[in-house]
């Protein structure tokens, strides 16, 4: 990583209690334009917790939350509402998946479009010739990001009729649809059988070089952590223990031992 | 199929002993002998019988629409299929629509006095079908936006002799103010807590008007409220009746129209996603506080609207039309209806006002029927009568497919 690449978001120190309990403690990580970035670890290790402290979901109790969109001036996200986050350009979603599931897929999708269009009540009602431009470009442009990940053979399906996998996939297009320039995914690939993985896999690094989105994603499946991201972090006990490329994780003690448990070594 | 009727016997064998001394031993103690009713007998049997079949059968239809639904499988009823297609919903609409304007002509004042109330609770039942089926935030104190509608007219007409076409606008804009005054402390809650909070607003609602003599008279409430003019003139009462009649069936219209229109606007999925999943909606973009407030708000406008029309067809009101029992009678409207369908709404309100009032016979039992209906309903229908209809749109996409569907 010789050439100098322009960070996107700066975790500097993050902590986040919940009464007694420290879910995630003073980690620090970054995000730069066109990486694949992994955030790993034992389960509750605090990696959903961090991404919602990053998202506005939590307000963290510790840290500096920083977005430095490109060509804008940087902002600090600590306190701000979900959806100014995701205004600013940040999208996620969800590790237990939380689609509308009373929407149609289409719907589903246009819900994203929703910050970045404008009708309001009383055009809404009048509907006008640009209310209905409006509408169309929502829809049209929602279809779209479905042919890109696949679903659109679904558009018109309720989203809780869809498998498992299909829904994982809807979920990120719905994000995709708030025009992030960096995305976070949340275990895109649990429950997903090895050919949908490999399928994610192909659909995460599309995203990350065709659409110019960044990518953080947390991730149990090793296989693919290690195929497309670089670099990875790994936490344990809410604690950062480890930063690196994929070989370096891979060889690094200490993450071995949070993986495997400290009988192993002795 | 064979299963249930064994069944259904058991039950009827059972509630035949069950009864029995009740329904069929009675003895008279005057003449010392005990009379055997036989025939209750027979009529528990048969009447048990045939309701645990009934009970059995809509049962297992229940069951077979989840496991086709579970299989991916198309779930739509019959009546659904027809109301998706496009041609039949037209000419059902113009049918509907002569008849409803021959109505009064046909019917005398009793009928379209019946008819103009069924009209304002379909209004109402589509008001609160914003905030409770579209947005999902149950509120059991919507009645005070009817009452804050119903006391404009009432007081500005005493006061102010203002007349009812000036006032409708005024009392919709009122019931708008409420509810955006009643969602801020009410935006952070959820469920359980929403529906006591807003239960309690309709109550304070009622207690403040028949308390604060100096604005509202108290609990005798006001008289002699102006009926709409037309065009200056009195009219006598049956035709006044048939006016009324006319601008409500106006009014329900119009809210047709607009509560269609937004519900599939940019506006409208934004209730519905937030009915959904609150936590996905915000993390969508999607400003919280402002898609509640505007739910409310454009819920209770309705209220306030045709509170108006109340008052006017009334000529008097009082605390006492505005109870927990309306809200209530509206909340089972959109419940009952199907929530978030308009056409559902429709139906239930039809349903649950006209039949009452047809059904003055069984007066004694109307609320029993009521609660025995609405029980049924939630066993064997709980997405109400119109069930999401989903809603498709017109797409070319990049790929050479053109066809949707
Ligand atoms: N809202 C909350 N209130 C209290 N404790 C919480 C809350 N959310 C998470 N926790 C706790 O914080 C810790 C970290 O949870 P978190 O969900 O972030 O783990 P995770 O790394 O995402 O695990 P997994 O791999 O299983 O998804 C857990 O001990 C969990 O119980
Ligand atoms: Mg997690």
């Amino acid at each position: 990583m010789a050439e100098k690449k322009h960070k996107l978001l700066e975790v500097k120190g993050l902590t986040m209690d919940f009464g007694g309990l420290r879910a995630v403690d003073s980690v620090s990580l970054e995000v730069h334009e066109g990486e694949i970035a992994a955030l790993i670890g034992p389960n509750g290790a605090g990696k959903t917790t961090f991404f919602n402290c990053v998202t506005g979901i939590y307000n963290p109790t510790k840290g500096d939350i920083l977005l430095h969109p490109k060509g804008l001036e940087t902002r600090r996200l600590n306190g701000l509402k979900p959806n100014k986050v995701t205004e600013m350009g940040l999208a996620r979603t969800f590790q237990n998946i939380r689609l509308f599931s009373d929407m149609t897929v289409l719907e589903n999708v246009m819900i994203g479009r929703h910050c970045r269009t404008k009708s309001g009540i009383f055009r809404s009602i009048v509907r006008g010739k640009a209310v209905l431009e409006e509408e169309q470009f929502i829809v049209e442009s929602s279809y779209q990001l479905l042919e890109k990940v696949g679903l659109e053979d679904f558009a018109n399906e309720f989203s809780k009729n869809l498998p498992y996998g299909a829904q994982r996939r809807l979920e990120i297009a719905r994000a995709m649809a708030t025009d992030p320039f960096l995305l976070l995914l949340d275990e895109p690939a649990a429950g997903m059988n090895p050919q949908e993985t490999s399928d994610l896999d192909q659909l995460i690094c599309k995203i990350s070089t065709e659409e110019q989105i960044a990518i953080l994603l947390i991730e149990h499946d090793m296989k693919l952590v290690m195929n497309i991201s670089n670099p990875i972090y790994v936490m344990e006990y809410g604690k950062k223990i480890a930063e690196g490329s994929p070989q370096e994780i891979k060889d690094n003690p200490k993450v071995i031992e949070a993986y495997l448990g400290e009988e192993v070594d002795a | 199929m064979l299963q249930d009727f064994k069944k259904s016997i058991l039950v009827s064998i059972w509630f035949v002993f069950l009864t029995f001394p009740l329904m069929v031993v009675r003895v008279n103690t005057m003449d010392q002998v005990v009379i055997w009713r036989w025939m209750n007998l027979v009529w528990v049997a048969i009447g048990s019988f045939i309701l645990s079949y009934l009970w059995r059968y809509m049962l297992s239809r229940k069951q077979a629409r989840t496991k086709v639904a579970e299989e991916g499988g198309d779930t739509r009823t019959k009546l659904q299929l027809l109301l998706e297609d496009m041609n039949f919903r037209y000419k059902a609409m113009g049918v509907i629509l002569v008849l409803i304007l021959i109505f009064p002509l046909v019917f005398d004042t009793y009928q379209s006095t019946i008819m103009i109330s069924a009209l304002i609770y379909v209004v109402l039942g589509l008001g609160l079908n914003i905030s409770v089926g579209l947005a999902g935030l149950l509120d059991l104190g919507y009645v005070a936006f009817f009452g804050v509608g119903a006391y404009t007219y009432a007081l500005l007409n005493h006061h102010f002799d203002l007349g009812f076409w000036i006032t409708l606008p005024i009392g919709g804009v009122l019931g708008c103010l409420l509810g955006v005054v009643l969602g801020f402390p009410i935006l952070r809650l959820r469920g359980d807590y929403l529906a006591i909070v807003t239960l309690g607003f309709g109550m304070i609602f009622k207690v403040v008007m028949e308390n604060w003599d100096a604005l509202s008279f108290g609990p005798s409430g006001i008289a002699n409220i102006d009926r709409p003019s037309f065009f200056g003139m009195d009219l006598s009462l049956a035709n006044s009746t048939i006016y009324i009649y006319y601008i409500m069936i106006a009014m329900v219209i119009f809210t047709i129209l607009i509560t269609n229109r937004l519900k599939n606007s940019r506006i409208g999925r934004a209730w519905i996603a937030l009915r959904e999943d609150e936590i996905a909606c915000v993390a969508m973009g999607i400003d919280m506080a402002k898609t509640k407030l505007s739910a409310y708000a454009l819920g209770a406008f309705w209220a306030g609207m045709v509170g108006v029309l109340f008052a006017s067809k009334t000529t008097f009101i009082n605390p006492a039309s505005f109870t927990f029992m309306e809200s209530a009678i509206i909340l089972s409207i959109v419940v009952l209806g199907g929530m978030g369908s308009i056409l559902g709404v429709i139906l239930g309100a039809f349903i649950l006002i006209l039949l009452p009032e047809y059904m003055r016979a069984f007066s004694e039992y109307r609320m029993l029927a009521f609660g025995a209906a609405m029980v049924l309903m939630m066993i064997f229908r709980p997405q109400g009568i119109i069930s999401n209809l989903r809603q498709t749109y017109e797409y070319k996409g990049t790929k050479e497919k053109t066809d949707n569907g």
